[in-house]
C-alpha cells in the first residue's frame, strides 16, 4: 500500500488558514483563500460556478420542475408527453416492488423484505469493533441459517420457494455475502499456502490465484453457466445461481488471498520466531499469532475488496440471474415504461451507491482511527 | 527454528512420523497435490464423458471451419463467410482498440482530476472528490447500461447534433471526419516513428554533453527536423495526398468520415470515466506521498506551482503511481469484456457467440483465457520496464 503522509484531503501547501475576526470576515477571508487566491483561481472559480449554475438549473428543470411523480393506473401518456423534458418518476413506484424482489410470490414478498432486513442487522453487527470476536462466526452461521430459511421457506407455513423464482436485492446481497463468507476462509488457506515453505503447495496457490485474477469475471461467469454442467456427472443438475455462487467464492478467494497475503508480509519476523520458540504447532502459530495481525493490518484494503465484489455481482446480469441490475432492466421491458429506463437505472444506481458509499465511509474511518499509525 | 546455535545441526534421518516437520512437510504435499490432481481427473473424466455423449469432438478444428457470424462494427475486412479464426482475430482487435484508447484516456482523464482533487481552489477540488466518489460506487455495468441507454436516446441521424463542422453525434454514435489510411500515409507514419526515435537519442547525446561542460544546449532545432522536417520530405517526396474526408449524410446514414458505433462509444465512455476515478486516487495519493519539504525547497526557489507540480513533485511521486497503476491498467482491459451486455463484439463476446454454436466451450475458454493471459503479461513487462527506468537512482 502506499503510505500517504498527509491525511486525505489535506490541501497542499498553498492555502494559509488564516482567518479574520468577525463571522463575515471570516467567511471573505474563507471565501479569498480558497476560490479567489489568484487570478487564475478566480477564473476557474467563475467558470465552474458558470458550468454548474446551468447543469443545476438543468437537472432541476428535469427531475423536478417538469418531472412526473405518478400516474393514474398505467396510463403513461402523461410521462410521454413530457418524455426528454422530465423525468418520469412515476415509474419507481409502479415498479418498485419488482426491482426488489423479482419474480418472487407477490403476497410473500414480506419474506425477502425481512432477509433483507437480517442482512443489515448483520453487516451492521459486523461493522461495530466491540463485536468483533469469536462468537461473531456463530452469528453469521446463525444469521445465514435464518436467511435461507425465509428465501426457501417449506416450514414453519412459509410455502416452499424455489430459487429460480427469487430476485432483486435479496439476490445480490446473497450473492455478495455468501461469496464473502465462503471466500474468506478460501482466501486465508490460499494466501497461507502462498507464503508456504513448500514448494508443491506454493506453486498451487501461485497458479490459482494468477489464473483467477488473469482472466474477466465474465468468463469464469460463463464458465460457471455453460461448462460446469459438463463438469459433472451424468444427472447431477446444479441450480443456476449456486453455480454462479460457486464462481464468486472461487473469484472472492484469489482476490482476498493476494490481500491477506499483503498482511501477513507485513508482520514481523520476530512474531514467527517467538511463535516457533514456543513450540507452537503451524496452524495455532497462524491462528492465534500471525494472522489476527495480519488481518488487522489489511483491513481498510478488504473492506475496498468488499466494495468492489459487491459491485461485481452486478455481472450475473450476462448470465442471466435476477439479482439487483437485471431485475432493474427486465422492469422495462414492459413497453408502457420502455423510455423511462434513464429514471430506473438512476434509482438502482442509488441503492448500488447508498452500500458502496457506506463502506467506503466506513474504510475511510477505520484508516484514520484504527490504521497501525493509531495505535 | 534455533538460530542461535553456534553448531551447525547435524545431517539426520527423516523420521517416519507427523511430528518430524520434514517429512510432515512431504506428507502434507503429496496428500493436497494428491486431491488436486484426483478432482482434476474426476472433472476431466467427466468432461470427456459429456462430450462424447454430445457429440462433440474436442480440438482446435473448428478454427477453420466457417463462422457465419456477423460482426457489425470492425476496423478489419470481415464477412460471415470467414472462418473462425478470422471472427476470433477481429474480436481480439476490438478488445484492443476499445483497451487502448482507454487506457490513454483514463489517463489523461484520471491524472487531471486527481490534479484537481488537490487544487487550492476549493471549488475545484470538492467537485473532483464528488466526481471521484460517485463514479467508483456504482457498479460499472451499471454506468454502461446508463450509457448506453442515453446513447440510444440521442437523435436520429437525420437530426444528428453537429458540436463542431464535420462532426456529427446521433444514435448512431460518434462520426468524426477522418483521412483514409493508404499505403503513402503508413510511409509518412513510419517515418515520423523513426524521427522521434532519432529525436530521443540526438536528445541524450545532448545532455550528457550538457552535463559534462555545463553549457546549455538548443534542442528545438533538431525536434524540428527530425519530427516534423523528416515526415513532410517523406511526404512531399511521395506526393501522398491529405484529404480530409467528412461524413455526409446520404439518406439515412452516414457516408465516409469514421464511425464510432454507439456500442463502442459508450463502452469507451463507461470504462474511461470509470476507470478515470481510480487513476484520480492513484494520482492524489502518489501526489500526497511527497514529502511537503519537496514542495517548500521549491517554492524557496522562486519556482511557480506548476512548474514545481511537473518537474519536482510528478518525477517522485511517479514511483508510488506507477505499480497500483499496472492493475488499474489491468483492470481496465479486463473490464472491457462488459462490451458482451450492450452487444460490442469484443474478444470475449465472439467466444461466447462461438461457443452457442459449436458448443466447443473448453476450447473458447482456453482462448479467452490465453488472450487475457497474454495481455495481462504484457502489460505488466511494460510497467515493469518503465518502473525501473523512472525508478530511483541512488548516487
Amino acid at each position: 500500500m502506499t503510505s500517504v503522509t498527509d491525511a486525505p484531503g489535506t490541501p497542499l501547501p498553498f492555502s494559509r488558514s488564516r482567518s479574520g475576526r468577525t463571522i463575515v470576515g471570516r467567511a471573505i477571508g474563507w471565501l479569498r483563500i480558497n476560490l479567489f487566491a489568484s487570478i487564475s483561481s478566480t477564473i476557474v472559480t467563475l467558470l465552474l460556478l458558470f458550468v454548474l449554475a446551468k447543469a443545476a438549473a438543468g437537472l432541476v428543470q428535469w427531475a423536478f420542475w417538469n418531472a412526473v411523480w405518478s400516474v393514474p393506473g398505467s396510463d403513461t401518456s402523461a410521462c410521454r408527453a413530457v418524455h426528454g423534458l422530465g423525468a418520469c418518476w412515476a415509474v419507481i413506484p409502479e415498479k418498485l416492488r419488482f426491482i426488489l424482489f423479482g419474480t418472487y410470490p407477490f403476497d410473500q414478498q414480506w419474506r425477502p423484505a425481512l432477509a433483507m432486513l437480517a442482512f443489515m442487522a448483520l453487516f451492521y453487527v459486523s461493522s461495530r469493533r466491540k463485536w468483533w470476536r469469536k462468537e461473531l462466526v456463530l452469528v453469521w452461521a446463525a444469521a445465514l441459517t435464518l436467511i435461507g430459511l425465509l428465501m426457501w421457506g417449506g416450514i414453519f407455513g412459509m410455502p416452499f420457494v424455489s430459487q429460480d423464482r427469487w430476485g432483486g436485492l435479496p439476490v445480490t446481497l446473497i450473492l455478495a455475502t455468501f461469496g464473502l463468507a465462503l471466500g474468506f476462509p478460501l482466501g486465508i488457506v490460499v494466501a497461507l499456502g502462498r507464503r508456504s515453505k513448500l514448494p508443491a503447495i506454493r506453486s498451487l496457490s501461485v497458479l490459482y490465484v494468477e489464473l483467477i485474477r488473469g482472466v474477466p469475471l465474465i468468463s469464469l461467469l460463463f464458465m460457471a453457466s455453460v461448462m460446469f454442467p459438463l463438469f459433472m456427472p451424468d444427472g447431477v443438475n446444479v441450480d443456476k445461481l449456486l453455480r454462479a455462487q460457486v464462481a464468486f467464492v472461487l473469484f472472492a478467494g484469489a482476490y482476498l488471498a493476494e490481500v491477506i497475503r499483503g498482511g501477513l508480509q507485513a508482520v514481523p519476523r520476530g512474531q514467527h520466531d517467538a511463535a516457533d520458540a514456543l513450540g507452537l504447532s503451524y496452524w495455532k502459530k497462524n491462528g492465534l499469532i500471525i494472522l489476527p495481525q495480519a488481518i488487522r493490518h489489511v483491513i481498510p484494503p478488504l473492506v475496498n475488496t468488499f466494495i468492489a465484489f459487491f459491485k461485481d455481482t452486478s455481472l450475473v446480469l450476462i448470465i442471466g440471474i435476477f439479482d439487483l441490475l437485471t431485475t432493474a432492466k427486465t422492469a422495462i421491458i414492459d413497453p408502457a415504461w420502455q423510455s423511462f429506463s434513464v429514471e430506473v437505472y438512476l434509482f438502482v444506481a442509488l441503492i448500488y451507491f447508498a452500500f458502496c458509499f457506506a463502506m467506503s465511509r466506513y474504510s475511510a474511518r477505520l484508516e484514520t482511527q484504527d490504521g497501525p499509525k493509531a495505535r | 527454528m534455533t538460530t542461535s546455535n553456534p553448531a551447525p545441526p547435524p545431517p539426520r534421518r527423516i523420521r517416519i512420523s507427523l511430528k518430524d516437520r520434514q517429512f510432515a512437510g512431504l506428507f502434507w504435499q503429496i496428500v493436497v497435490v494428491g486431491i488436486t490432481v484426483a478432482i482434476v481427473a474426476w472433472l476431466w473424466s467427466n468432461t470427456v464423458h459429456n462430450l462424447s455423449v454430445r457429440r462433440i469432438s474436442t480440438g482446435f478444428a473448428f478454427l477453420g471451419r466457417e463462422a457465419g457470424m456477423p460482426i457489425a462494427d470492425t476496423w478489419f475486412p470481415y464477412s460471415p463467410k470467414d472462418p473462425y479464426l478470422r471472427a476470433f482475430v477481429v474480436g481480439l482487435a476490438n478488445t484492443l482498440r476499445v483497451a487502448v484508447i482507454g487506457i490513454v484516456l483514463a489517463t489523461i482523464l484520471g491524472t487531471i482530476i486527481g490534479v484537481a482533487r488537490l487544487s487550492s481552489n476549493w471549488l475545484l477540488s470538492r467537485l473532483a472528490a464528488v466526481y471521484v466518489e460517485v463514479l467508483r460506487d456504482i457498479p460499472l455495468l451499471l454506468q454502461l447500461l446508463f450509457w448506453y441507454v442515453l446513447m440510444q436516446g440521442l437523435p436520429a441521424a437525420r437530426a444528428a447534433w453537429k458540436p463542431i463542422e464535420g462532426v456529427f453525434l446521433s444514435n448512431r454514435g460518434l462520426i468524426l471526419p477522418s483521412v483514409p489510411i493508404e499505403a503513402g500515409q503508413l510511409w509518412v507514419i513510419g517515418a515520423a516513428v523513426i524521427g522521434l526515435i532519432a529525436f530521443h537519442v540526438v536528445r541524450k547525446q545532448l545532455t550528457a554533453r550538457q552535463l559534462l561542460d555545463g553549457r546549455p544546449r538548443r534542442i528545438w532545432p533538431y525536434a524540428l527536423a527530425l519530427v516534423i522536417g523528416l515526415p513532410m520530405l517523406t511526404s512531399l517526396a511521395l506526393g501522398v495526398s491529405w484529404t480530409i474526408t467528412k461524413p455526409e449524410l446520404r439518406g439515412f446514414n452516414f457516408v465516409g468520415g469514421l464511425t464510432l458505433a454507439p456500442e463502442y462509444f459508450a463502452l469507451l465512455i463507461a470504462l474511461v470515466t470509470y476507470t478515470s476515478a481510480f487513476i484520480a486516487e492513484i494520482v492524489r495519493s502518489g501526489i500526497q506521498s511527497v514529502h511537503r519539504g519537496q514542495w517548500d525547497a521549491a517554492m524557496a526557489l522562486g519556482l511557480r506551482r506548476g512548474f514545481v507540480l511537473q518537474h519536482i513533485v510528478m518525477p517522485q511521486a511517479l514511483r508510488v503511481i506507477i505499480p497500483p497503476m499496472t492493475s488499474q491498467y489491468l483492470n481496465l482491459t479486463k473490464n472491457s469484456s462488459l462490451a458482451v451486455a450492450v452487444g460490442y463484439q469484443d474478444i470475449v463476446s465472439i467466444a461466447n457467440t462461438t461457443l452457442n454454436q459449436t458448443g466447443q466451450a473448453i476450447e473458447a475458454i482456453a482462448i479467452i483465457m490465453l488472450v487475457f493471459l497474454t495481455i495481462s503479461l504484457g502489460i505488466s513487462l511494460f510497467m515493469n520496464w518503465y518502473n525501473a527506468r523512472i525508478a530511483l537512482v541512488e548516487r
